[in-house]
């Protein structure tokens, strides 16, 4: 009797020169600097003064108990935080040294060069896989020869990850993938963009363990073009895929902040202060 | 070595399904008895009233056979009678009101749910509310005592910069220094305007609920990407809110195509086959019951009665069409019309 012998391949696809391809703005990945951020939402704070490097080409968790405030922190790098009725902020946000806050700086121009995965995945579903690739491109603006489309697209769902499953079906609606293929395809969709930085949501909480793997697979084969930002529950997935670790805390009724930052290693091995070291051992949260 | 074959084991009888009760309280009983009985009566009355119509014009029919849709004139005196140019009028003062509600409502539908400071928004919604509760009268006595003295230059302007199109010709010199204005006082475009204020709030209500729905979530991914909000309306909320334009824009239309007040006040009675909407004097289907069944005659009756029935169909088609359209939407599974 034959038992069954799985046999793991690991196909990557075409291999596309990046180089050549117009329209993806090849970013480098950035250095992003978090100076002195408090945030409030209709008055109430719910960030006090939380400053944090990312350096280019790592990895950065962001962990914490709900409602510490890392999501808000995520979305005040991109400048998404303001899109919310009530929303306010103090501190400064530094992309390679310049602050996106600046008065007269584009918000629009922030969030093409700091994309973000979701925590549900939201692929626009009255479009096709192509399509949804290349919305960012129609919403910023950007004309792109027919040519070149056909190789961003393959491009971006290679480096997501998902080009292998999608090929033949590129036509297809978004909405027909697995939840895992659909954040797969938000992934690519940010990428299409050309951004520096990756921000990332809790993008696996909605996903099942292997569709979770797919997904850290993918941060890992990104980082070393794009600083990646992500928000986790998950202690063994922050292990797993970041370099360095911050571990967000709110008091009762405090505002949340960092309790401790440092490489992934240190957080999770050696922590200095015991709330990180109670919380990554999971005695509470 | 030996083989053991296993016994087959007995068949297992099929499954049965077995019969669960649904177990409604007393209470619910009542209720819902209630209420099935309130939803049935509904219909029936519907019903009842196009049965009523359809028997009604049942001798008009016979009368006058065909020639009851393609007679242009109303001249019961020489039992020449037809709905031919009611029909018309009807289309057009329908089609004008269309014409300027669609883009106000969708304009303002749109700056409700993407635009308007969040404590604006609650006013502007009773705003557009209470504009559907205003009497129909009222925008009749609007249209005819503010609306008309200006609207007619505006007709002119039309006529005479677009007169070579026959949908904006009049039969008038409209470059004259003493123009006739009386020309262009009762025509179906400004009945059609007066119209298009009572279709506006309609189709306002049912695009802005929709586009309320439109999720986050795929509004967030949209400005995640750098798109404006601009880019949020085109890229997810205008196709998520397919349903609902179509969906409350035939409402509307509906609306617009029964609308008889404002529009007997406006327009003078004439019975023409003719597509200036600019020019004075058209008659609607409505209108033409309403200005006439006072001193009708038993087959006079009959006869209105029939294109009562005419134009019920109508609008039984244009609602019906909408509330299709708007269930088979995405957006519009959720969405009360």
């Amino acid at each position: 009797m034959t038992g069954g012998v799985s046999v793991l391949t690991r196909s990557t696809g075409p291999e596309v020169a990046r180089d050549l391809i117009v329209g993806a703005a090849a970013g480098e990945p950035a250095r992003l600097d978090a100076v002195e951020i408090s945030a409030w939402f209709n008055g109430t704070q719910v960030l006090d003064d939380v400053s944090l490097s990312m350096p280019p080409a790592t990895v950065t968790a962001l962990i914490g108990p709900s409602g510490c405030g890392k999501s808000t922190f995520l979305r005040i790098l991109n400048r998404m935080h303001e899109s919310v009725p009530g929303a306010e902020l103090a501190g400064e946000v530094r992309l390679n040294g310049v602050d996106v806050y600046t008065a007269g700086s584009r918000v629009t121009d922030t969030r093409k060069r700091i994309g973000m995965v979701f925590q549900k995945p939201n692929p626009f579903p009255a479009m096709s896989i192509a399509q949804n690739v290349t919305a960012g491109l129609e919403l910023t603006g950007k004309r792109i020869s027919k040519s070149d489309r056909a190789a961003l697209i393959e491009d971006c769902l290679v480096r997501a990850g998902l080009w292998t499953e999608v090929k033949d079906r590129l036509d297809r609606p978004g909405s027909a993938l697995s939840g895992g293929q659909q954040q797969r395809l938000c992934i690519a969709r940010s990428l299409a963009v050309g951004p520096e930085v990756l921000l990332m949501d809790e993008p696996c909480s909605a996903l099942d363990p292997t569709s979770t793997r797919r997904i850290e697979e993918t941060i890992s084969e990104l980082k070393s073009e794009i600083t990646i930002v992500i928000v986790t529950h998950n202690m063994q997935q922050a292990a797993r895929v970041s370099e360095q670790t911050a571990f967000f805390l709110a008091e009762a009724g405090q505002p949340g902040a960092i309790v401790e930052a440092g490489t992934t290693d240190q957080i999770f091995n050696s922590p200095v202060d015991p709330r990180t070291a109670d919380y990554v051992h999971g005695r509470f949260g | 070595m030996a083989i053991t074959v296993p016994e087959p084991s007995p068949p297992r009888p099929a499954p049965q399904p077995r019969r669960v009760e649904p177990g409604l309280e007393p209470s619910d009983r009542w209720f819902q008895a209630g209420s099935t009985a309130i939803g049935w009566s509904v219909l029936v009355i519907t019903g009842a009233v196009g049965v009523f119509l359809g028997v009604q014009s049942v001798p008009t029919l016979r009368h006058y056979g065909l020639n009851f849709f393609t007679t242009v004139e109303w001249n019961p005196q020489f039992d020449r009678i037809g709905i031919a140019a009611v029909l018309l009028g009807t289309v057009e003062v329908a089609f004008v009101a269309m014409v300027v509600a669609f883009p106000l409502a969708l304009g303002f539908a749109l700056f409700i749910s993407d635009y308007a400071p969040r404590w604006a928004k609650g006013w502007l919604v009773s705003a557009i509310d209470l504009m559907a509760a205003v009497p129909s009268i009222i925008y009749g006595l609007w249209g005819f005592y503010l609306l008309k003295p200006h609207a007619i230059n505006l007709s002119r302007w039309l006529s005479q910069h677009f007169g070579w199109f026959p949908l904006f010709h009049v039969n008038t010199d409209p470059n004259a220094a003493v123009w006739q204005q009386s020309q262009y006082t009762s025509s179906a475009f400004i009945a059609g305007l007066a119209v298009s204020m009572m279709a506006i709030p309609l189709a306002c209500a049912v695009m802005r609920a929709v586009f309320d729905q439109a999720p986050i979530g795929e509004r967030e991914a949209a400005l995640a990407l750098g798109g404006t909000r601009w880019g949020v309306i085109r890229k997810v909320v205008l196709p998520f809110g397919k349903g609902g334009i179509i969906g409350g824009s035939m409402l509307a239309l509906g609306r617009a195509l029964g609308e008889t007040a404002a529009v007997a006040i406006i327009l003078s009675p004439a019975y023409l086959l003719s597509p200036r909407i600019l020019q004075s004097g058209a008659q609607t289907t409505s209108a033409l019951i309403a200005g006439n069944f006072g001193s009708a005659t038993r087959s006079q009756l009959s006869a209105l009665l029939t294109a009562g029935f005419v134009l019920f169909l109508i609008t039984l088609a244009v609602n019906s069409t909408a509330a299709f359209v708007i269930s088979r939407s995405r957006s519009g599974a959720s969405t009360e019309i």
